[in-house]
């Protein structure tokens, strides 16, 4: 079914956005996103991208104090999600110019929004930078 | 400004942010919490705008890891706000707080349906996208046609029919019983021809899904892949946008190679060719640049290529090219490239001829084994364990022994389960097996589980040349200060049984191995000891001439354990004690073990069993399956040594076994086992035993079919042992199994029979696979549900379920899978309406395959007239004119019935009554004759009541008179039928004679006064 989860995590180890697209109960989605940032923090620049947890594969990507890891199946493309990373973070770039932790933190719901045009039920949908951003654009020239 | 004036939201989480601590985070989160709630609860109005600002804090709260146990409902509800900020909080919220299955989200349905049918564009997007998320069996029933529609608009923007794709791949994914996709083969061939790359990678992903249900359906879109790709990888026509660092969409390049990977095979030349010039391009011209992104996406392109091109079994030349590229991949520094190269060979071992290519490779790999990268060595692991085969064993074994000393803790336990299995899979000779083993244990003592020294111990016992040499082995062991535990008990185990070999050897006096063995008694746990007390009792009882300070010690041993507060030690050691005062005797029942019957490592059982949880639908996998000759599948043995070397080396076969055990799925052998181990019996040492159990339970309980290669060896054995064999030769695996046939497990009438009364059981079932069946059924309506299950570790293919329907009976079966996964269970619902009376019986043709078995059987599905029918319970005064108006043939008839099954009245009444045709006591004056009524529901006519009446002969209870009544022909003569069929033979085991409490029928009716209602209707039924 390809992603199943997209967290970003910063050094410290909190949650700053988190989408799911297989249900787990908190309790689930607590303990797995301990042990998935435990593992990936303490891994190096040396080493792979890729960490086996359980069934999930996890990708994942460091921008400075920001890790996004994104959880796959068995059956996905390493190196493409890893771009997908890249150009999640670029997107965001182009929004909010030089993204930072904060404005992740800040604007939680852009985040989301942006996130919400890429990906759907664990597929990619849209990979233009401008067909993500317009509908966001659009709002905010509303309001 | 809407987007930026959540000013409470900004605070809330700059003040979470400052939170020192996470007990201040946890007390500032709960006064949040407090605080919404109350607002939810108390204020009447909330405007829209301070919903959203407190759904988004439900959210970060959400997010932060605390439950969120309320405002559900106001999230849901924030979806019918008119205004589309509102209303896009409400999609993502419920789409983030809520499951599938939340009640709330029935209430929204109609609110979502209104959206996606709207004419707002970004209204619709928003509904889609939630559905997509969390859309389940209710959204599929009321949306799906909806949702097709959009898709296929040519009205519709892109923005929209991209969403509407991965909607409705959820829809069909989630309930392909619901989502009707007949006759979309042409749509997405058509949909592939779209222009728009954000539509086409949402319809790429939809059809990976199609294609992989049922790719026959969508050969059209193969071409039209091909060209996607070609359009890609030549650059036409891309838009800037959708080009990522020079390469035109790698995802959508990605999709689209993956789609491909699930069609068989590219028949037609010329979209073949046109296919691997694209690839052959890929391959040749990926080069590695600086930017660390462009080469990222250009090698994402290029593993997908590499793996299509194994999957469409290329020419060796092209073969040989990928595993050279694979094979500079595993050396490169780039730690990702490593990975993927390793896990790309690891794939490659599932084509035949690259084998010998890859152990090129093998001094790479090892190194790959020590990587600083604990990723990188699990693949490197996972690919010696793959690649290993008699010809390597012993070097990568080694490898694997090496490595274990310095390996992390969280590989050891992986390491040496498949080193152990890899030594005994591959074995040159016994005494290798047994070193590696001795040596794992050494090394990794904590890791090793029971199985696989218990496994050592079966081929010790099992083959005498190895005897001598596993005792001196196991005593060199025990002469290390640090022993551990294990070890102990591995070598209690063998050097009691066969110390003695070795006597003459020095140092290894019964006294000197005894003394070995006692000093690490304080060392050990309970669980040992009672090990090490059985190894005591047989080494003193092989010390001949005895010795008497021996005997002492070993007495005062057990003496002191005599009283010991562990049952198992203090067991032991009494019995044994006692035993020791008979001399004599002690000899036979301390004699040597018997030889272990033949039967499946249960490591590698395990192994397999491993494999079969993380079993997913990949395309790799679904290709194995497709081409089972050339697969070679990790866990397969059978395929794993067929296509390696021409000499089937197989697992290390117990052949030797003599036959003084041969009963294999009999539990009464154990106990036979036990027995001649004399003493053990209750207190059994033997280190297999519950395994053994197991094991010997394995074919009765869910387990497969013991594999092929083991009956052939037993086949083997018991021919070499021929006449011995054959007393028992029924209890060994039926030979039948050898011949391909399948032999179902019971009776297949009968599962049948008891079906046609009651609603839920098994209908078929064979040593691979379970077919129950659960039936609802109303008026002339049924719904089944056919549950398939896997048996097996390995799963089934080729699995095909034809309905062939009588002409009364309209049946629609649902969508049955290719392929089972291994110990999964399928439900397949079907559909039966009625439509007129008729005893004919639709059958159910069933096949699959499993390995080289091809099963197909033929079932009577029980969906049969009296399922129609519907019990009712007639007063006299309706029967009485009602049978009266069928005045007679074809309405009504009657019939002399010979040969009837004789039974008692209230059996028959029974009977009746269980075919719902219900018994109405009382209306017929003689208690030797049967009254019964019911309604037959059917979708041409009303219900249809019909009247049944049975006179007895109780001189002669094979024969009676059925006289039966209805408003219908077909239905008079075919109910007849049915009864008369029912009373001649019964083909269950007779049931229970029916409770002395005799039913109405059977009361003795007394003398009827002649103005007796009953009386007038006796008359009347003559």
């Amino acid at each position: 079914m390809g992603i199943r989860f997209i967290l970003m995590v910063n050094k410290q180890g909190q949650t700053r956005l988190a989408q799911y697209y297989e249900w787990l109960t908190l309790e689930e989605r607590r303990a797995l996103e301990g042990e998935i940032v435990r593992k990936c923090l303490a891994r190096n620049e040396q080493q792979c991208s890729f960490v086996e947890h359980r069934n999930y594969k996890i990708v994942y990507r460091r921008y400075a104090s920001l890790f996004f890891l994104v959880g796959v199946d068995n059956d996905e493309n390493e190196l493409a999600i890893l771009e997908f990373i890249h150009l999640l973070v670029e997107t965001m770039d182009r929004h909010f110019g030089n993204v930072c932790e904060l404005d992740i933190m800040f604007h939680l719901e852009k985040a989301h929004f942006m996130l919400e045009e890429m990906v759907m039920n664990g597929s990619v949908v849209e990979t233009s930078k401008a067909n993500i951003l317009s509908p966001i654009q659009l709002m905010e020239k509303a309001s | 400004m809407a987007m930026h004036g959540m000013r409470g939201l900004s605070v809330f989480i700059s003040e979470i942010r400052n939170c020192q601590n996470k007990e201040q985070e946890r007390l500032r989160v709960d006064k949040e919490l407090g605080n919404v709630r109350n607002r939810f609860k108390n204020e009447k109005v909330l405007t829209p705008y301070d919903k959203k600002k407190y759904v988004w804090k439900m959210l970060y709260i959400y997010m932060l890891g605390y439950d969120v146990d309320f405002g559900h409902m106001e999230a849901v509800s924030l979806i019918s706000a008119p205004k589309y900020p509102e209303k896009q909080v409400g999609y993502i919220a419920t789409s983030c707080l809520l499951n599938e299955n939340h009640d709330f989200l029935r209430l929204a349905i109609n609110t979502v349906r209104n959206d996606i049918i709207g004419r707002n564009e970004t209204f619709q997007c928003l509904a889609l996208t939630m559905v997509g998320n969390i859309g389940g069996r209710d959204f599929a029933e009321s949306l799906a046609p909806d949702v097709q529609k959009l898709l296929l608009s040519s009205s519709c923007r892109p923005l929209v029919r991209k969403k509407a794709a991965l909607c409705l791949l959820r829809l069909y994914r989630k309930n392909p019983d619901i989502v009707n996709v007949d006759g979309w083969a042409d749509r997405m061939s058509q949909l592939l021809d779209e222009r728009d790359l954000g539509v086409l990678t949402s319809s790429m992903s939809l059809l990976v899904a199609l294609v992989s249900n049922n790719h026959e359906a969508y050969w059209s879109c193969l071409p039209k892949c091909v060209k996607t790709l070609e359009r890609l990888a030549r650059n036409q026509d891309i838009p800037q946008e959708y080009t990522y660092y020079g390469i035109p969409s790698p995802w959508l390049q990605v999709k689209t190679m993956r789609a491909l990977q699930y069609f068989p095979t590219i028949e037609d030349p010329h979209t073949r060719r046109t296919l691997f010039e694209v690839l052959q391009r890929i391959l040749m011209g990926t080069d590695v640049v600086k930017n660390v992104n462009k080469n990222n996406a250009s090698h994402a392109v290029l593993f997908e290529a590499l793996a299509l091109v194994m999957h469409l079994d290329a020419e060796k030349e092209m073969m040989s090219q990928c595993v050279a590229l694979l094979g500079k991949f595993i050396a490169v520094r780039e730690p990702n490239i490593r990975y993927l190269g390793l896990e790309n060979m690891t794939r490659m071992l599932m084509v035949t001829d690259v084998q010998e290519i890859i152990k090129r490779h093998q001094a790479q790999i090892i190194t790959s084994l020590k990587d600083p990268d604990v990723s990188i060595r699990r693949r490197a692991l996972d690919l010696l364990y793959g690649m290993c085969d008699v010809t390597n064993a012993k070097d990568i074994v080694e490898e694997l022994l090496q490595y274990l000393s310095s390996a992390d803790f969280t590989m050891r336990e992986e390491l040496s389960l498949k080193a152990a299995i890899l030594a005994e899979k591959f074995a040159p000779d016994l005494s290798w097996y047994v070193d590696v083993i001795l040596q794992l244990i050494d090394k990794a003592g904590d890791f090793i589980s029971d199985d696989i020294w218990f496994r050592v111990v079966q081929f010790v016992t099992n083959n005498d040349d190895l005897q001598p040499y596993a005792a001196a082995k196991v005593k060199e062991y025990l002469d290390k200060s640090a022993v551990h535990e294990t070890m102990v008990k591995v070598s209690a185990y063998i050097l009691g049984e066969y110390s003695h070999l070795l006597a003459r050897r020095p140092g290894c006096s019964p006294k000197e191995i005894f003394n070995l063995l006692h000093e690490k008694l304080p060392t050990v746990s309970t669980t040992t000891i009672p090990i090490l007390l059985s190894a005591y009792a047989k080494i003193l009882m092989h010390t001949q001439p005895p010795d008497q300070e021996l005997q002492s010690q070993i007495w005062a041993i057990f003496n002191k354990y005599e009283s010991c507060i562990d049952a198992e030690i203090q067991q032991r050691a009494v019995e044994y004690l006692a035993l020791c005062q008979k001399g004599a005797a002690l000899m036979d029942i301390l004699a040597e073990m018997p030889k272990f019957p033949e039967r499946k490592s249960s490591l590698i059982k395990r192994a397999e069993y491993s494999e079969a949880d993380t079993a997913e639908q990949s395309a790799i996998k679904l290709r194995a399956q497709q081409q089972t000759s050339n697969a070679l599948v990790v866990t397969d043995q059978h395929s794993a040594n067929g296509a390696t070397s021409p000499v089937p080396v197989g697992q290390l076969s117990l052949v030797k076994v003599p036959s003084m055990i041969t009963t294999e799925n009999d539990t009464s052998s154990d106990h036979t086992l036990s027995q001649q181990n004399g003493a053990l019996s209750n207190v059994d040492p033997q280190p297999p035993s519950a395994d053994l159990l197991s094991d010997i339970l394995g074919p009765l309980a869910i387990e497969g079919p013991p594999d092929a290669t083991v009956q052939s060896e037993n086949n083997a054995a018991s021919g070499l042992e021929g006449g011995s064999d054959a007393i028992d030769g029924s209890a060994i695996v039926p030979v039948e199994e050898q011949t391909n046939t399948v032999q179902p497990i019971g009776n297949i009438a009968e599962r049948f029979h008891a079906l046609c009364l009651k609603d839920s059981g098994v209908l078929y079932e064979d040593p691979y696979i379970q077919v129950g069946i659960k039936a609802e059924w109303r008026g002339h309506h049924g719904r089944l549900v056919l549950f398939l299950g896997n048996k097996n570790t390995a799963p089934l293919v080729s699995v095909q379920a034809i309905i062939l329907p009588p002409a009364h009976l309209k049946m629609e079966l649902s969508l049955v899978p290719d392929t089972i996964p291994p110990r999964a269970q399928v439900q397949c619902p079907l559909e039966v309406v009625n439509l007129r009376p008729s005893r004919d019986v639709a059958v159910l043709d069933f096949s699959y395959k499993f390995g080289t078995n091809m099963v197909n059987v033929k079932l009577r599905l029980p969906a049969v007239l009296n399922k129609f029918l519907q019990p009712i319970q007639v007063s006299a005064e309706e029967f009485f004119p009602q049978w009266r108006s069928f005045s007679g043939p074809p309405l009504k008839l009657q019939e002399v019935i010979r040969g009837i099954r004789p039974m008692p009245l209230p059996e028959m009444a029974n009977l009746l009554n269980s075919f719902r045709i219900m018994i109405c006591p009382g209306l017929d004056p003689n208690p030797n004759n049967l009254v019964a009524s019911t309604t037959f529901y059917s979708d041409s006519k009303p219900a249809m009541l019909c009247l049944v009446r049975i006179e007895t002969d109780p001189a002669d209870r094979t024969q009676l008179r059925m006289t039966l009544a209805s408003g219908d022909p077909t239905l008079t003569f075919e109910l007849k039928e049915f009864i008369k069929e029912q009373l001649i033979s019964i083909p269950t085991a007779p049931r229970a004679p029916a409770p002395a409490a005799a039913p109405p029928a059977a009361q003795p009716t007394p003398q009827i006064p002649p103005n007796d209602p009953a009386a007038i209707l006796a008359g009347l039924l003559s």
